[in-house]
């Protein structure tokens, strides 16, 4: 068993540490290591349209990971304050959010929005008073919220759980002092909550950050970098894509690991 | 006290309506537009074009060979990545060392929450030619083709999603009661009889959960077929990506889509069925 077990945890790292090691190679060719270098890592980092891409991909994750936190507790705190019914409405909802494939989200979001642009932009042309109008097409916009609903449904879903869990006497002892519903919350409730608050942030950015598919569909002429290595790797396999990889992962690895952390970070009232 | 109730409830809908609002734009509106769109026409230049035809369902046989590979390479994989899961879930809830659990859980966590388009990545590179193959060559075995074959494509799912299958067993296996176990054996049961009346029966929902979760997920699945298959193991996903950005017949697309999903539902009720029936507990709840 413990034999098996072993062989299992290889066979999960042993291909991530060959991508991380051969980030290093100083040759071109995969099959040999010829030495040690970090010139990838420079070439990676001076490719202008990898930038571009990094770039992009850190600012939709962040936006659609605040989107998520900060409209996903206000609707884990909402449902708290409803009946049974609408509570299962919407948890049935966030489910959905969740267990529809990525590619039907993505195509769903395309259609709707390409409707909606069919729809908004010849009417912001007839009464916009020059010939510029704004006009809405696909881009960072919709890639964000695209993300933002199963981030939303993330976070919804992990500060819930942690509000289940609340201490009610301490809501009710501080209303029996005369506490304002805000202060109770800025005091009583916030603090509780924001571990799972973070940690849903955190897991946000990360599924953003690494989407490919929801991403593929509704990024319009806009790059992200799971994009531009996709479109890379398919070129054919180059040194620079396995310098991306491990930055990458790296990067995944810290944001769990701190997500997890905060997770399992004590109610300050303990 | 009205007054009271007035603010209560406004606050409510204030806490709740941004979610709501988020929900119906980019998830109910969307999937009512694909279920018009899967019973209307493509437009001459591509799109779509209203109509009310069935002729986009007939037309599900079309894409046989991409529904086909789903349907067997979905629950293949996840039973492939079932047997593998079950016996590391068990050793990690009921023999390692208690010190070591929880960073051995960690490190069966951290695979799935990094990228999979990396992880599948890795895989291109070893099953490619400069990998594997490069290596039988030099002990002389030539010409070995790994890459752009059904089991490539098996071996990046149970790669992928072995730790979301991990996760599920490991829960309900450290929920069991192990005085369970001892009884088991203190009434004279062989150590098989225990596990398999005992252990295996009492950790069926985290089973079904497991399964469940990776069955839906590959259901949808594009990036492993595309890069470890290429091209030649197409998935319903790549079907998608196919028909809505490349040849831009949104109407078929809609109706495979819709197809996908209600196929997806039909896996959920039946594994919740079975786990009700079987083991008489409600599947594992991940978050």
């Amino acid at each position: 068993m413990r034999a098996f077990v072993i062989a299992v945890f290889a066979f999960l790292y042993l291909p991530i540490a060959l991508v991380v090691l051969f980030s290093f190679n100083a040759g071109h060719h995969a099959s040999e290591f010829t030495g040690f270098s970090v010139q990838w890592y420079g070439k990676a980092l001076s490719n202008p349209f990898l930038v571009e891409a990094l770039k992009n991909s850190l600012f939709i994750a962040t936006t659609s990971a605040l989107l998520a936190a900060v409209f996903g507790t206000a609707a884990a705190l909402g449902l708290a304050r409803v009946g049974v019914r609408t509570r299962a409405v919407f948890d049935a909802l966030l489910g959905a959010a969740i267990v529809v494939p990525g590619v039907v989200i993505g195509i769903s979001t395309l259609v709707a929005l390409v409707q909606l642009f069919g729809v908004v932009n010849p009417f912001l042309a007839s009464i916009w008073p020059d010939d510029q109008p704004p006009k809405l097409s696909l881009g960072y916009g919709s890639i964000i919220a695209a993300h933002g609903l199963f981030s939303m449904a993330l976070v919804t879903m992990i500060v819930g759980t942690r509000l289940g869990s609340l201490d009610r006497n301490l809501v009710e002892a501080s209303s029996d002092l005369y506490a304002t519903p805000l202060t109770t919350f800025r005091s009583i409730v916030l603090p509780q909550i924001m571990p799972a608050v973070v940690a849903g942030f955190l897991l946000a950015f990360t599924f953003s950050f690494d989407d490919f598919i929801i991403a593929f569909f509704v990024a319009g002429a806009q790059t992200t970098l799971p994009i531009y290595v996709f479109a890379s790797i398919r070129r054919g396999v180059t040194p620079e894509i396995n310098a991306i990889a491990t930055i990458v992962l790296v990067a995944s690895v810290l944001l769990v690991v701190l997500a997890q952390w905060q997770l399992r970070q004590r109610k300050p009232s303990n | 006290m009205h007054g009271n109730r007035f603010r209560h409830n406004f606050l409510t809908a204030l806490l709740l309506a941004p979610a709501t609002a988020w929900l119906v734009v980019f998830l109910v509106l969307p999937f009512i537009a694909i279920a018009i769109f899967s019973v209307g026409e493509r437009a001459p230049e591509g799109g779509y074009q209203a109509a009310f035809t069935l002729a986009q369902y007939a037309n599900l046989p079309a894409r046989a060979t991409a529904f086909w590979n789903t349907m067997v390479l979905a629950p293949v994989g996840a039973l492939a990545c079932l047997l593998v899961a079950y016996p590391v879930a068990y050793y990690l809830a009921l023999q390692a060392p208690q010190r070591w659990r929880l960073i051995l859980l960690a490190l069966v966590v951290i695979p799935f929450w990094t990228s999979l388009l990396m992880r599948t990545y890795a895989w291109m590179y070893i099953l490619g030619g400069r990998g594997i193959p490069a290596l039988l060559a030099l002990v002389g075995i030539e010409d070995v083709r790994l890459i752009n074959t059904p089991g490539a494509v098996l071996l990046g799912i149970v790669y992928g999603y072995l730790p979301l299958m991990i996760l599920p067993i490991y829960v309900s296996l450290e929920r069991l009661d192990r005085r369970l176990l001892e009884a088991s054996a203190d009434l004279g049961a062989t150590p098989l009889s225990t596990f398999l009346g005992v252990t295996l029966k009492l950790s069926l929902p985290g089973v079904m959960t497991g399964f469940s979760l990776v069955m839906i997920l590959l259901l949808g699945e594009y990036l492993i077929p595309t890069l470890l298959g290429g091209g030649k193991v197409f998935f319903i996903g790549n079907a998608l990506v196919d028909l809505f950005l490349q040849s831009r017949n949104w109407p078929f697309g809609s109706a495979i889509a819709i197809t996908l999903v209600l196929v997806s539902v039909v896996v959920l009720i039946a594994a919740n069925r079975i786990s009700t029936r079987v083991s008489g507990a409600r599947r594992v709840d991940l978050i």
